[in-house]
């Protein structure tokens, strides 16, 4: 059989050249991944040593508070402190508003701390400044300490994030190259024409899902690449584990991506699934934090959705080296997914 | 097997309030090497029709038969090889070239034209390689047709294939029609020119309101109107006008009726029926703007069944 004759090559090779004829596409999929990478790279790289605004009663007692903490700055250069002295209604507002983290008052022996417990800065600040003037007024730990920071590679934030980036770029990637194209060709009736023809379905639908597999190598490596340099990330693991990774993933979100486009009918109606589709996967499958974080009863149903398998696999080979075989459970939530996913959306699927 | 299409009874209610009946009991049989014309107004559901035949839609009711065989008994893949479509509006991808077009098509089927060849079919060469988005509408609609002819098909079916064409542009549709015509192939179209059933098509059925409402040879359905010429008459604009009538109750005059300050009538012996119009005229002396004698068309066909014009309701 000649490769011209071929069906399933020849509609690959038709989207592949749809794809690269279109120039805002391929910086939509390609620079996009790479700016987000950046701006969030940026605002985590340095991981600045966090603040404490605090605010001191200006009461003559706090007086002391005040001086406690500000020789802690000068004289110790510690520079955490931002200390403000103010009326208590003031103090008050400015903690609702979030522009302090702390109010401290100071009565004979007694230090009265304001702080707000749902905010991890506030708490904080407290247990700082609180240890701080405890040690000032003759406090001696029993028990000697020593702390030192973990800085190396793979435990960094951006090692962390990157793999989420990743699971999310996929997703992304997937849903939404899968489910327009294949809207934007029924609202076209390329696909009423295309049944009309002896093409067999099967063969389109595994098109689309094979050229959503080849736009996503570059697209993934761009990142990888660009992570690399930029943030000295690096793969603990196998890349060639990772590659496979990103091959299923993509085969996982193009097949989603077929059954959410199956009937739709217009851009808004597909617009507004996927959306659906992707919201509980954002929140929920740790791109930014530990999906672990969420309660325990929601963990089962957490760990289902494919966009969690492949962020967890992910993680566990590029930060922790684990081999592919050891997250084959993440492995098979993919497979069945994508694999599921395009038997319905073979059934399923409105041509006109 | 002399037949390429057979339908009978074919019925297609889409659901709404009140359903719409868009083909009630429809019955066709096309022979092969015919070129058979659907011709209607917009909405006598010629299209409705067409998709049925070509397995697109499946009917309420009805049997349909293409080359012998059924939609949906496990032999479609087996019709579709021997078909070609070409669908009222299809917007191929504007990205690929012709070229790329015509190849991705060939590849669905197992035997076929070289890509090539169906593009030259169409004269298409050379723009073979100029993107599909770059091209005008005669041109996409050559590449429609080259779309359908690249399987090498024995059935053809056009739905509206000159639509809002410029008429050089029709006229070399109309060329690669007969052309497959000729190799004793069979062709159905639609179409609402009344011009074009009568160039082109061996036998057309003029469909409205979802039903055959004649059937035979452009110029058997001419003939059965009675008389095949017409005489058409306007008045000054601002001047009297006479009524039709008065010229109904001349000898030779079939049909009279007046539409739009035109005056209309259908007549068999022209020679004899114009210079007795023509003194009728000059009796009330009323003076005459246009005068004009032309054969008589299926659009006289279609005004005669249905008391309507084709393209009545604002169609360009």
């Amino acid at each position: 059989m000649r490769w011209s004759n071929w069906a399933l090559g020849q509609m690959v090779l038709a989207r592949l050249r749809e794809f690269y004829r279109e120039p805002e596409a391929v910086f939509w999929v390609y620079g996009f991944p790479i700016l987000m990478t950046i701006a969030l790279g940026v605002a985590f790289r340095e991981n600045p040593e966090p603040q404490y605004r605090v605010d001191v009663s200006s009461g003559s007692e706090s007086s002391s508070v005040t001086s406690t903490l500000e020789t802690e700055k000068t004289s110790k250069g510690d520079p955490r402190y931002l200390v403000k002295t103010l009326e208590r209604d003031e103090a008050i507002a400015r903690l609702r508003s979030g522009k302090s983290d702390l109010f401290v008052h100071a009565s004979g022996r007694k230090f009265t701390y304001l702080f707000v417990p749902t905010r991890p800065e506030s708490k904080l600040a407290r247990d700082e400044v609180n240890n701080l003037l405890q040690r000032a007024a003759g406090r001696i730990d029993p028990v000697n300490n020593t702390s030192e920071e973990l800085n190396e590679r793979g435990g960094r934030y951006i090692d962390f994030l990157v793999p989420g980036l990743l699971g999310m770029g996929l997703m992304g990637g997937g849903l939404w190259g899968v489910g327009f194209v294949t809207v934007d060709m029924r609202i076209r009736k390329l696909l009423k024409r295309l049944v009309a023809t002896p093409m067999r379905k099967r063969d389109f639908l595994a098109s689309l899902m094979v050229s959503r597999l080849i736009f996503m190598v570059p697209e993934v490596l761009v990142l990888l690449l660009f992570a690399w340099l930029a943030f000295d990330v690096t793969i603990a693991g196998s890349l060639w584990a990772v590659v496979f990774l990103i091959l299923l993933g993509a085969f996982s979100f193009a097949g989603l991506g077929l059954l959410i486009a199956c009937r739709a009918k217009t851009m808004e109606a597909v617009s507004g699934l996927m959306n659906l589709v992707m919201l509980p996967m954002w929140v929920l499958s740790g791109i930014f934090f530990s999906s672990e974080r969420f309660p325990e009863f929601l963990q089962p149903f957490i760990r289902l959705l494919p966009l969690t398998a492949l962020i967890n696999a992910l993680r566990a080979v590029m930060l922790d080296g684990m081999s592919l075989l050891s997250q084959w459970s993440e492995l098979l939530t993919l497979v069945l997914w994508g694999s599921v996913s395009f038997v319905l959306a073979l059934r399923l699927f409105r041509w006109s | 097997m002399n037949t390429a299409i057979r339908c009978s009874q074919l019925v297609m209610t889409y659901p709404g309030r009140p359903p719409i009946e868009a083909v009630r009991s429809l019955d066709l049989e096309i022979a092969r090497g015919e070129c058979f014309g659907l011709l209607g107004p917009n909405g006598a559901g010629k299209t409705t029709t067409i998709e049925i035949l070509e397995g697109l839609l499946t009917p309420v009711s009805g049997e349909v038969e293409i080359l012998g065989r059924r939609w949906g008994n496990g032999e479609d893949d087996e019709v579709r090889q021997r078909i070609g479509i070409s669908l009222q509006e299809t917007r191929l991808s504007e990205k690929l070239t012709i070229r790329e077009t015509v190849t991705l098509f060939r590849s669905f089927y197992r035997s076929g034209l070289d890509p090539d060849e169906a593009i030259a079919r169409v004269s298409l060469q050379e723009k073979a390689h100029a993107r599909v988005g770059k091209l005008s509408g005669g041109q996409r609609q050559r590449l429609a047709v080259a779309c359908a002819l690249v399987g090498d098909p024995e059935l053809m079916f056009l739905d509206e294939p000159t639509t809002g064409l410029d008429p050089q542009s029709r006229r070399q549709l109309w060329d690669i029609i007969r052309d497959f015509r000729r190799q004793g192939r069979t062709i159905l179209l639609t179409t609402h020119y009344m011009d074009e059933a009568e160039k082109l098509c061996d036998r057309v059925a003029i469909v409205d309101h979802g039903q055959v409402i004649a059937l035979g040879s452009p110029a058997e359905l001419i003939a059965r109107l009675g008389g095949d010429h017409v005489i058409e008459l306007s008045f000054a604009e601002e001047g009297p006008v006479m009524p039709a009538e008065q010229f109904a109750e001349l000898p030779g005059v079939l049909a009279a009726r007046a539409e739009n300050g035109t005056i209309c009538l259908r007549v068999s012996q022209l020679h004899t029926v114009l210079p007795a119009v023509l003194d009728r005229v000059e009796e009330q002396s009323v003076p005459l703007s246009r005068l004009s004698t032309r054969h008589a068309s299926l659009e006289d066909v279609f005004v005669q069944l249905t008391g309507r014009h084709l393209r009545d309701e604002g169609e360009a």
